[in-house]
């Protein structure tokens, strides 16, 4: 098929740019005349605020950037110097420090919706796919950010995670030293990851969300019944239960992000150190590679994570599970079976092991975070016992439970 | 069934806040105590007496003694007279005067307080600064509950007095723990929830004393982070525009969506 440059036959100003870039057809393919299902509900809120708090991301950490120094020696005090002497930037290091918790919140809720209503299943797995590789992007982006003001959690945190590495049989220790430059977290480091956490992720993060965008829009959205909204057409060929997503959604998620702002922004500029979770009290001490923290901890969102290294007694396996329970993520979509999308026609046995799994990874959350005791050892392993079952024996529950019926046309 | 997801999903969101409560510095905090950084007279008190007490060996290297002066309503001939003994510039940062000597006295540097509120929490400072009482057996013959072992020596007893370890009590903290708030710790005379009893009287009373242990950590806190006040101030105006903002976006999206049925 052949490019028609300007297709919709603008004139004028904006007839010279069609004529040489597809401004308007771009405009209209992907905001005015892209039409989404009526039907969304609360939890598609997420996908539009995920790129507000990647903005905020992006756009603080430039301003963060300008005053922060990579260095061993100078790190931790350059925040500091950012907190106190540079105009509003306490408040601009805030944004960014508690839009990576927002970033995480906001994604794991948009990943939940994505379970629920079945949005990875044929045709949008790629964009389930490019979602898990944003996700696992966004880990490395916050890890590597995590390190930045070289903390005493910053510092140690690093140690316990690269070291991870060196479970790895024969080399191990090699790639260790090779990933930090050095026999032990330094300068070297703190310099390597800056430049990941400021350059190659965020890049390689924005193109995969060009790319997750592109395959959205290319299938169009999915919905919370979970049925395909392009069956029924009017005349012109557009979706008899789509709105247009200019001005419908726009105007709705101005609304969502609104809700949102009041939420982060009161964690901002009333409570920025989430009670030790957002910034925790050790990253208030310069790193030390003599004193090692009473309590390592991971960053909140980690903690599911976290929980499930330390379910396993053999840290080469711990570490094969932690990844695991990444990468069984990207095989959802051929995992799941069922012959409907939505948890609302689905049977009860997917009901209840989707609701058997969140309590599962909010105890895994908790216990992550927790130093380690019986009882966390033992909903621990309990948890990654049940994230995994989730998953694995989705083929089954999903293929032998009765569905509902789906209907034509979407409900409210 | 959707009413169930939902439930889940505030629950999760409910956790995930309720982790807020959770972490605090190490060791048992006998005391509690909430900074006041509106409290400016607190503030001005708390500079003079950790200027008095505190600043000869602990440094403060990241607040600037302009900025003390700003924040706290103290003009420069004050500031000059009352804080700054060991320079004349104000951009200067709180430098320890004694800082070489230190740690040959002490066995080690006496650490940087710049973050040591937030560090620790003001609780644990308020707490350690109460809780030193006799103990021969240490080299500058205190000791803390706080901070056992602890090597800086009891700098306030002048005003405190001494306190002993009762030889059995173990002290039954957790009842009189109590928070009078307003830049205001807890703590009753002789029966101290750090188990110590008072021995020898200080110059001030311990309720004196309690004030002025507050006006130093309130200031500590201050220190750790001076934006606090503006910053919240800031937030009020930020959420009152945002309650607007979000209302409007609301009216807007309900006028838009009255043709879609």
């Amino acid at each position: 098929m052949a490019i028609v440059p300007n297709p919709h036959k603008t004139t004028g100003v904006l007839g010279w740019i069609d004529d040489r870039f597809p401004l308007t057809k771009m405009w209209k393919d992907h905001i005015s005349e892209y039409y989404a299902p009526k039907n969304f509900n609360f939890w598609y809120f997420f996908g539009s605020l995920a790129m507000v708090v990647l903005v905020n991301q992006l756009l603080t950490g430039i301003f963060l950037t300008m005053h922060y120094k990579p260095s061993a020696e100078l790190a931790f005090g350059s925040i500091e110097y950012i907190m106190r002497d540079v105009p509003f930037g306490n408040i601009i290091r805030y944004l960014h420090s508690t839009g990576a918790s927002a970033f995480f919140l906001v994604v794991f809720l948009h990943m939940y919706r994505a379970l629920m209503y079945g949005s990875y299943k044929k045709p949008r797995e790629l964009i389930w796919i490019f979602g898990c590789l944003i996700f696992l992007v966004l880990m490395a982006e916050a890890f590597a950010g995590y390190v930045l003001p070289w903390g005493q959690m910053s510092y140690w945190g690093a140690q316990v995670i690269i070291s991870l590495f060196g479970a790895i049989p024969v080399i191990g220790n090699d790639i260790v030293i090779w990933i930090q430059g050095d026999y032990i977290p330094s300068d070297a480091t703190l310099n390597r990851l800056f430049s990941l956490h400021v350059i190659a992720l965020p890049f390689v993060l924005v193109g995969l969300v060009v790319a997750h965008l592109m395959a959205l829009h290319e299938v169009g959205s999915n919905n919370p019944d979970g049925i395909e909204i392009k069956k029924h057409k009017d005349a012109s060929g557009k979706p008899l239960d789509g709105i247009a997503f200019h001005p419908y959604y726009t105007v709705k998620d101005l609304f969502g992000v609104g809700g949102f702002l009041i939420i982060f922004l009161g964690i901002v500029f009333f409570v920025p150190d989430g009670g030790g979770y957002f910034l925790e009290r050790p990253n208030f001490i310069q790193a030390d590679p003599l004193v090692t923290p009473e309590h390592i901890t991971p960053a909140w969102y980690f903690g599911a994570f976290y929980a499930m290294l330390r379910a396993v007694p053999s840290k080469a396996m711990g570490v094969i599970t932690m990844g695991a329970a990444v990468l069984i993520l990207f095989a959802v979509p051929w995992l799941d079976r069922s012959k409907v999308r939505s948890i609302r026609y689905k049977g009860w046995l997917s009901k209840i092991a989707l609701a058997v799994f969140s309590v599962a990874f909010v105890l895994l959350s908790y216990y992550g975070l927790q130093p380690p005791s019986e009882i966390g050892t033992f909903i621990s392993r309990l948890g990654t016992v049940i994230y995994f079952a989730f998953f694995l024996l989705m083929p089954f529950y999903t293929s032998i439970e009765k569905t509902k019926p789906e209907p034509e046309r979407v409900t409210g | 069934m959707k009413s169930l997801f939902l439930t889940a999903g505030a629950l999760a969101l409910g956790l995930m806040a309720s982790f807020g409560a959770a972490a605090a510095g190490g060791g048992h905090v006998p005391f509690s105590y909430a900074p006041d950084p509106a409290n400016t007279a607190s503030l001005q008190r708390g500079a003079r007496n950790f200027t008095a007490y505190c600043a000869a060996c602990h440094s403060m290297s990241l607040l600037r003694y302009s900025r003390i002066g700003e924040d706290l309503d103290i003009p420069e001939e004050m500031l000059k007279a009352n804080l700054m003994f060991n320079t004349d510039s104000t951009g200067d940062t709180m430098h320890a005067a004694s800082a070489p000597g230190a740690a040959n006295w002490f066995g080690q540097k006496p650490p940087d307080l710049s973050l040591t509120a937030r560090a620790r929490t003001p609780s644990w400072v308020y707490s350690y600064l109460m809780s030193f009482y006799v103990d021969d057996s240490r080299p500058l013959g205190a000791n803390n509950t706080v901070l056992a072992g602890a090597s800086m020596p009891h700098v306030l007893w002048e005003l405190q007095g001494w306190q002993v370890k009762p030889e059995k009590a173990e002290g039954d903290d957790a009842a009189h723990e109590d928070d009078h708030g307003g830049g205001h710790g807890s703590g009753h005379g002789d029966a101290s929830p750090n188990g110590l009893e008072l021995a020898t009287e200080g110059q001030l009373t311990p309720k004196e004393f309690q004030a002025f242990v507050g006006d130093i950590v309130n200031f500590m806190a201050y220190a750790a982070e001076p934006g606090r006040v503006e910053r919240q101030q800031l937030g009020v105006k930020v959420m009152l525009f945002l309650l607007v903002f979000t209302f409007l976006a609301y009216l807007l999206k309900k006028e838009y969506w009255r043709d879609v049925h």
